[in-house]
């Protein structure tokens, strides 16, 4: 018998057990004199909460349900972090220039949105896009040039795969010298950060054919510009949004730190370092949450590409 | 022999590019001074004192590999100046946030597997965390540590815990699942506990996936430190060392504090991919 099967029974039991524990937690957090009763009364909402998700996790819903579930557990849980964050602050008196709470960095979320706005367009739209762009196309372009050359790809896909570890960003001060402050300098970083991991995909994308499928081609006499368009570059397109996706991140992260080494007086990398520098540690959070949600539509916006482009594929079909 | 001379043609090509693009790019400056001189510049020339300027925009190979050898060879390994120092301190906070963060992401990795709740709560958020740019605000985390008067290796070491932690994560729960129907049906067959299965099949059967999430965890711990090493008025560490080089126009500097970095990432997954090979030979798995 697997622990698994026994867990519902035992939270139905105890169904009512969490609640009473976050109640009794929030009360010890008001009435509790010292830390130590307020850090047991915080322990006792978090344990409260989580009790509830893990009911929520381990109850038998039907099938329709289920997408329903899994999307409010992991909310709950994010939200759970987020009331024993502005908890602890709160009682514990957390100084704002250590630690902001979660409303207050909303607050300022909200206050200076369109300030933030600014930023991002500098940063995501004018650095991290053109450049990610720029290098997309340059690598695949590499990928399709050396593809006719087996000895290059023996000799770039080592070196290729090397460079995808290094600390590429630290090139950032080089590149801010030579191309100047604005976006060009956060481009021309993005460019060489996102070449080698699209370049290494593309390559064996190219190469994610089988020899059934190029004799087929070969029996109908299609040269290699018919195959490659027909046949090679759809085949190719998993692979290359394996690489796509991987560097928007990347992306956005070199442009970002590209702006520590000097840009325009506007950018998010130049706005978390100048509230670091005024002890706003709000707007810093509320700087990183944009670059989060941003990151994520970044990502998720190449994603849906992914399954217009490659609807035929295994993965995308479930 | 089929790798090594594809791979060091392709290296020589780079090298003559850039001794090309040096000569291009430094060209301006020469020029310039002779004309301040009264002078004419001959291709000669050009291409002579392209190569030694002291603050080139584009220094030559041998130039960086002058300063690399200056760095760690030519300076007492407790300078201030020397590579071997301060790439001694990025290793110590890189190695220190690794093993933590490591550590973190497989015990919480084998807690996700046994916990349901642990699993749908966490998991959507690790993974949602990859499209995230962590590392654009690591500097922002050493600041807000020093303000509360935490300075040092501790800060560094927190974003490369940070950094490694959930590459290792999602990779170790991959891992943990990699177990097929059938190896778990005969583990339940021998009525072993879920600690039995664990500890017999699961951990075993995860091995590659996690000495593969390492690799990229170790990377991303050192690309952390240096990041972390960047905010203004860090004096230790191959970070620093980008930062004053950039501060002063020193573009030798700058490119061997590059390059000791890059040695640095490739000799940590070297000896990570030593230890896979090991392992897996050992456990009768390598191909």
């Amino acid at each position: 018998m697997s622990a698994g099967a026994d867990a519902p029974r035992a939270a139905a039991d105890w169904g009512w057990a969490p609640l009473l524990l976050g109640i009794a937690g929030a009360a010890a957090l008001w009435a509790a004199p010292g830390p130590l009763g307020r850090a047991v009364g915080l322990a006792l909402v978090w344990l409260g909460l989580w009790g509830a998700n893990a009911r929520l996790a381990n109850l038998a819903v039907t099938a329709e349900w289920e997408r329903l579930r899994r999307f409010a557990v992991a909310a709950i849980f994010g939200l759970t972090l987020l009331t024993v964050w502005e908890m602890a602050v709160t009682v514990f008196a957390v100084p704002q220039v250590i630690l902001p709470a979660p409303s207050a960095i909303g607050a300022r979320f909200v206050a200076a949105l369109p300030m933030i706005l600014g930023d991002l367009w500098q940063t995501l739209v004018k650095g991290a896009l053109s450049g990610w762009l720029i290098g997309a196309a340059a690598a695949v372009l590499t990928a399709i040039a050396i593809d006719r050359s087996p000895f290059l790809q023996r000799g770039l896909l080592p070196i290729g795969n090397f460079v995808a570890a290094l600390p590429i960003v630290g090139i950032a001060p080089i590149l801010v010298m030579w191309f100047g402050f604005d976006w060009q300098s956060k481009a021309a970083v993005v460019v060489v950060m996102v070449f080698f991991p699209i370049l290494v995909n593309m390559v064996a994308g190219l190469a994610a054919t089988d020899a059934l499928q190029r004799d087929q081609m070969a029996t109908w006499s299609a040269g290699y510009w018919q195959s490659l368009l027909k046949l090679r570059l759809p085949a190719a397109m998993p692979l290359l949004f394996n690489g796509l996706k991987i560097t928007t991140t990347l992306a956005l992260i070199g442009a970002i730190v590209a702006e520590f080494f000097g840009s325009p007086t506007r950018g998010m990398g130049f706005r978390i370092s100048t509230a670091v520098g005024q002890m706003d540690l709000a707007l810093v959070w509320a700087e990183i949450l944009m670059a989060a949600i941003a990151g994520s539509l970044f990502y998720g916006i190449v994603a849906l590409i992914e399954r217009r482009a490659t609807f035929w594929h295994p993965s995308q079909r479930g | 022999m089929s790798r090594v001379l594809p791979v060091l043609s392709v290296l020589a090509a780079i090298v003559a590019l850039w001794y090309l693009a040096a000569v291009g790019m430094n060209a301006a400056w020469v020029r310039d001074q002779a004309a301040r001189a009264g002078e004419t510049v001959t291709a000669g020339r050009l291409l002579r004192e392209t190569m030694v300027l002291e603050r080139p925009v584009l220094p030559a190979p041998h130039q960086v590999a002058a300063g690399l050898w200056e760095g760690v060879a030519g300076q007492k390994i407790t300078s201030k100046r020397s590579l071997v120092w301060h790439g001694w301190i990025t290793l110590g906070a890189t190695l220190a946030g690794f093993a933590i963060g490591a550590a973190a992401g497989m015990i919480l990795a084998v807690g996700i597997v046994h916990n349901r709740a642990m699993d749908m709560s966490i998991m959507p958020w690790a993974v949602a965390s990859q499209t995230v740019p962590i590392l654009a605000i690591a500097p922002m985390v050493i600041v807000v540590f020093a303000s509360a008067g935490v300075t040092g290796l501790l800060p560094k070491a927190f974003i490369a815990a940070w950094l490694s932690f959930f590459p290792v994560l999602v990779g170790m729960v991959k891992g943990l699942r990699a177990p097929d129907a059938m190896q778990m049906d005969l583990m339940r067959s021998w009525n072993a506990s879920s600690g039995q299965v664990l500890r017999h099949l699961r951990l075993p059967v995860s091995l590659p996936y996690l000495f593969a999430s390492l690799k990229v965890a170790v990377a991303a711990a050192l690309v952390g430190t240096i990041v972390g090493e960047l905010p203004a008025g860090a004096t230790q560490g191959l970070g620093a060392r980008l930062l004053s080089g950039s501060y002063y126009g020193q573009t030798i500097q700058i490119w061997a504090a590059l390059f000791a970095a890059a040695i640095l990432a490739a000799a940590l997954v070297w000896l990570i991919g030593l230890a896979e090979r090991i392992t897996l030979r050992r456990m009768g798995l390598s191909r």
